[in-house]
């Protein structure tokens, strides 16, 4: 038997969120995902989460594991040693239990068009546009994001910064950027080479570490940075290449 | 009955959250090594300005210089210099993924300082 | 309670549901649309789908081919005029994802690579490495985010649809975040809500697979068809029931028993096919009932191999290298790696058939409509049927896109004939004063997770692999006892912030009653056909059981099952033979 100490929090009943032990079973396969159905079903049916796939690919579970960013469906009771604390994702107001309030990264999310702004308009008749393999290597890693938002919760800056866009955010807008069929640059550099955007970024580079899809948020808004920069010198250096 | 039922509760975030994650106390002493960078850049325009003084301005500046306070100030600022370069060295192939451009900067680094020590009479 | 009054409002935002969407979207700029969904788009099932989708490119492939593989694959049950819509849309649906950004493999010179699939005669699956269904569904969701007509109402949990006169005029949800209920009144209403897995113990669905949208329509009138039909996927990991790609096969796994013999030749899909070099519609490429069904037969003879978490086989991807694996099955390695501790590229992976899909559902015709007006239905949740009794790898996505879009066109051409009906008060009123009877009663006796072991566990036991009319008959008699428990259900939880006690028990309800469905059509289908195999009919009848079933609610009491014909056009029932000797 192991021990789970979870973040309660009902806005009904609790001025402020409480800690409650639960002891379940230890096995060698489980998942802290699998110890909450446990409490849930056994000992505790009022205990809020998300969750759903349980392969690391819908991205509801993720959570606080013992103060770090992990997706609940991945993190295995046999990586903990004592008391595993289970609280909702930093830097996220709480719902109810581990239940956070995600509608700032759902906003910021389509805030940076995330959408294929087509380089060159292509009936559907004409078939695909072409794209080889190696340019789709190019943006590739960045699509992986599964939105679980571990990213946020391990961004010192968002957390001082509320107003800040966010790694997932950018390095999706990043990933459009570098897909070989798109055009729409221009358009998401108002979001995201504003100061809210990368430029609040100081390259803690918490996120790429907790990231569960190895997407490289951190890289994705240096490039980003980079990118900015030389945008800004042709502007205003060399105006005549309008 | 209705939406009084939701009352989202924000947790501050205070400052201990840099001591939350070996992660976040390495990135804060990197930041932090800015401070030591900057009093170093102070002290050698300092040193330029008691240099135009003259003569015994500048014998009182490189006596300080060997003090021990001063001694112990350049150890920490070496030190911290050294952390903050390679730091940024190994991470500068995120934000340019080209290939060998740590190993690049590595080598220009030491290209540089072997110039600058040869030029000091160091060789 | 508060009301929100659209054009068209569709349950359900996986692939189908966002699909419906921008299909509107785009015919008609100005409608209103409510997406409404119990989770986020990007939390959808769509997301876990893995091999692909098919669509016919290659010159040396025909839409011929395609429909004749889903036809005989669905062992003659797919409504083939249906068929034909599917096939022919295909392309067009594949090519339109991939204006949309959607990041199909390639081929070196660029064009989209597609491979091979279970049941196909051709290469005609289109994927995205092993991610597929991620890719699809982020796609859509991102280019909706453009259509600022598509409102969302993210985690609501529709309750009940709302009907008067014939016509469904709206639907109530719960907004999970504050507990409270809201009306919506549409002049149309689409469900994409999908599957109902969970009612199995042992399945590769996610949680919210509960059959929710499923139950919305049969609660009001319209039958569930073909609910008998439930699809094993021969490979999913026995520990979590996670879904291991048919794609593994697809590439050239193959499947051993604890011999170390491939023994699907011993069930007429030999004969043995070189290691490597899959062979199309035989062996391990043969379609997915006849694979589960052979692992049953081996488990009997005692040919498995034994593990922790129960029988199994090996599918072993050794021979395909680590290089092909990162490359086109990188999750894989990583759900073996990371579940079962076994690493593809240097052990063969451990995997039994698990409950993975439901070719039954929503009555449809072939335009998505549902016989109850203004009520139209796409995805894994409706049966139009293009499955049949056996849903063919990589039909399902494309089915997805083709059939969201096709309802979308359908409820405009609807709303566009039909006056805005009015809302329905009083109901909506009902609707909620029956949840709060539920906050309002206390002393249960029955809990919420005891209920659904013991429907899991029936389900299990008696409408697996194989059935038998003994076994369907404890099932139904079972499954009738659970649901009049169900009413003395205790909710701990009587709070109303995100409370999903109370969302566990309205889910439980929906699986409850979809699972009725299936067992009182299973009982009454006394044949074998596709993925309903019974040992006490283990032929397949033709004279009397080439149609559909249909399942018709009737409240506390059990269903009743009658039928309805297929639609047979080209292709008349033969033989379904996945041996070497066809090609």
């Amino acid at each position: 038997m192991i021990q789970l100490e979870v973040l309660r929090y009902n806005p009904e009943t609790d001025a402020e969120p409480r800690m409650q032990r639960y002891e379940v079973p230890y096995r060698e396969d489980w998942v802290v995902l699998d110890a909450l159905n446990h409490v849930k079903e056994n000992l505790d049916p009022t205990l809020s989460y998300r969750w759903s796939c349980h392969m690391a690919v819908c991205g509801s579970c993720g959570m606080m594991i013992n103060g770090e960013p992990r997706l609940a469906c991945k993190s295995f009771l046999r990586e903990y040693r004592g008391v595993i604390r289970v609280e909702p994702l930093a830097h996220f107001p709480i719902e109810r239990d581990l239940v956070t309030v995600m509608d700032d990264f759902m906003g910021k999310l389509a805030r940076v068009k995330p959408y294929l702004i087509p380089k060159h308009e292509k009936p559907l008749a004409e078939g695909e546009y072409r794209q080889t393999p190696a340019e789709l290597k190019k943006f590739k890693q960045y699509s992986m994001c599964i939105n679980c938002m571990l990213c946020y919760a391990a961004c010192p800056e968002y957390g001082l910064i509320p107003n800040y866009i966010g790694p997932a955010a950018i390095a999706l807008a990043h990933r459009y950027n570098q897909d070989s069929r798109d055009g729409g640059r221009a358009e998401r550099q108002e979001e995201i080479a504003a100061t809210e955007g990368a430029w609040d970024c100081s390259f803690v580079g918490a996120c790429s570490e907790v990231c569960p899809e190895h997407v490289d948020p951190a890289g994705a808004i240096q490039q980003v940075k980079i990118k900015s920069t030389l945008d800004w010198y042709k502007e205003h250096l060399m105006p005549w290449l309008k | 009955m209705a939406e009084v039922s939701r009352r989202p509760y924000v947790r501050e975030m205070g400052w201990r959250w840099i001591f939350r994650h070996p992660r976040y106390v390495r990135y804060m002493l990197r930041e932090f090594s800015c401070l030591f960078i900057g009093g170093y850049t102070l002290i050698m325009v300092w040193g330029l300005k008691e240099l135009a003084q003259g003569p015994g301005a500048w014998q009182a500046f490189l006596e300080w210089l060997r003090s021990p306070a001063s001694v112990a100030f350049h150890v920490l600022a070496l030190g911290f210099a050294l952390y903050h370069s390679s730091t940024w060295f190994n991470l500068t192939p995120k934000a340019l993924p080209i290939p060998y451009i740590s190993g690049a900067h590595y080598a220009g680094w030491a290209a540089v300082s072997l110039a600058v020590l040869y030029f000091a009479g160091v060789f | 309670m508060e009301s929100i009054s659209v054009d068209v409002a569709i349950i359900g935002a996986g692939g189908a549901g966002l699909r419906a969407a921008l299909a509107l979207a785009e015919a008609a700029p100005k409608l209103r649309i409510a997406l409404i969904s119990k989770v986020y788009p990007m939390r959808s099932h769509t997301c876990a789908a893995e091999g692909g989708a098919a669509g016919v490119i290659k010159p040396d492939d025909s839409l011929e081919h395609h429909f004749n593989d889903t036809v005989g694959g669905g062992d003659w049950l797919c409504d083939q005029d249906a068929v034909q819509y599917l096939v022919q849309e295909a392309p067009k649906e594949l090519v339109q994802l991939e204006h949309w950004g959607c990041p199909w493999s390639r081929a070196p010179d660029g064009s989209v690579a597609v491979r091979p699939f279970g049941g196909m005669k051709k290469e005609r699956t289109w994927f995205a490495a092993d991610k597929s269904g991620f890719h699809i569904l982020h796609t859509l969701f991102q280019t909706s985010l453009q259509f600022p007509s598509i409102e969302r109402f993210d985690e609501y949990y529709a309750t009940e649809l709302l009907v008067d006169e014939g016509r469904c005029r709206g639907l109530t949800a719960i907004e999970m975040r504050s507990g409270q209920m809201r009306r919506f009144d549409a002049r149309a209403v689409i469900i994409a809500a999908g599957g109902a897995g969970r009612m199995f113990a042992f399945t590769t669905n996610g949680a919210i697979k509960t059959g929710d949208g499923m139950a919305l329509a049969y609660r009001a009138g319209v039958p569930l068809k073909d609910m008998e039909f439930v699809q094993y996927h021969p490979t999913g990991l026995p520990s979590t029931g996670t879904l291991l790609t048919e794609a593994c096969r697809g590439e050239g796994g193959v499947l051993v028993n604890k011999h170390g013999r491939r023994y699907l030749q011993d069930y007429a899909m030999g004969p043995e096919t070189p290691i490597g070099k899959p062979v199309f519609k035989t062996m391990e490429l043969g379609p997915r009932d006849r694979l589960s069904q052979a692992f049953w037969h081996e488990e009997r003879k005692g040919n498995t191999v034994p593990t922790p978490w129960g029988e199994c086989v090996l599918l072993d991807m050794r021979h395909l290298g680590e290089k092909k694996i990162d490359e086109r099955l990188p999750l894989v390695r990583d759900l073996s790696i990371s579940y079962m501790g076994v690493d593809p590229v240097k052990d063969p992976v451990p995997v039994r058939p698990v409950v993975h899909y439901m070719m039954g559902g929503i009555h449809t015709d072939t335009r998505a409509a549902t016989p109850l007006a203004g009520l139209f239905a796409a995805g894994e949740c409706a049966c139009v049927s293009i499955n049949g009794a056996n849903r063919l790898g990589s039909n399902s996505l494309t089915e997805l896109l083709v059939f969201g879009r096709r309802a979308a066109l359908s409820a405009l051409e609807f709303i566009e004939k039909n006056e805005t009906p009015n809302p329905c008060v009083a109901q909506a009123e009902a609707a909620q004063a029956r949840i709060r009877a539920r906050f309002q009663r206390s002393g249960g006796t029955e809990s919420v997770a005891g209920l659904r072991r013991e429907m899991m566990q029936t389900m299990e036991r008696h409408a697996g692999i194989y059935r038998t009319g003994e076994g369907l008959a404890e099932a139904c008699a079972k499954l009738a006892e659970l649901r009049r428990r169900y009413a003395a259900v205790e909710l701990h939880d009587k709070t109303n912030v995100y409370n999903t006690d109370l969302l566990q028990v309205l889910e439980l309800g929906s699986m409850l009653d979809c699972a009725e469905a299936v067992a009182a059509s299973a009982a009454a289908r006394k044949e074998s056909r596709g993925a309903h195999q019974r040992l006490d009919y283990a032929e397949r009848d033709d004279a009397s059981y080439l149609k559909h079933s249909l399942a018709w609610y009737r409240g506390a009491g059990p269903p009743r099952v009658d039928y309805c014909d297929v639609v047979i056009t080209k292709s008349k029932p033969g033989v379904r033979d996945y041996s070497g000797a066809h090609a």
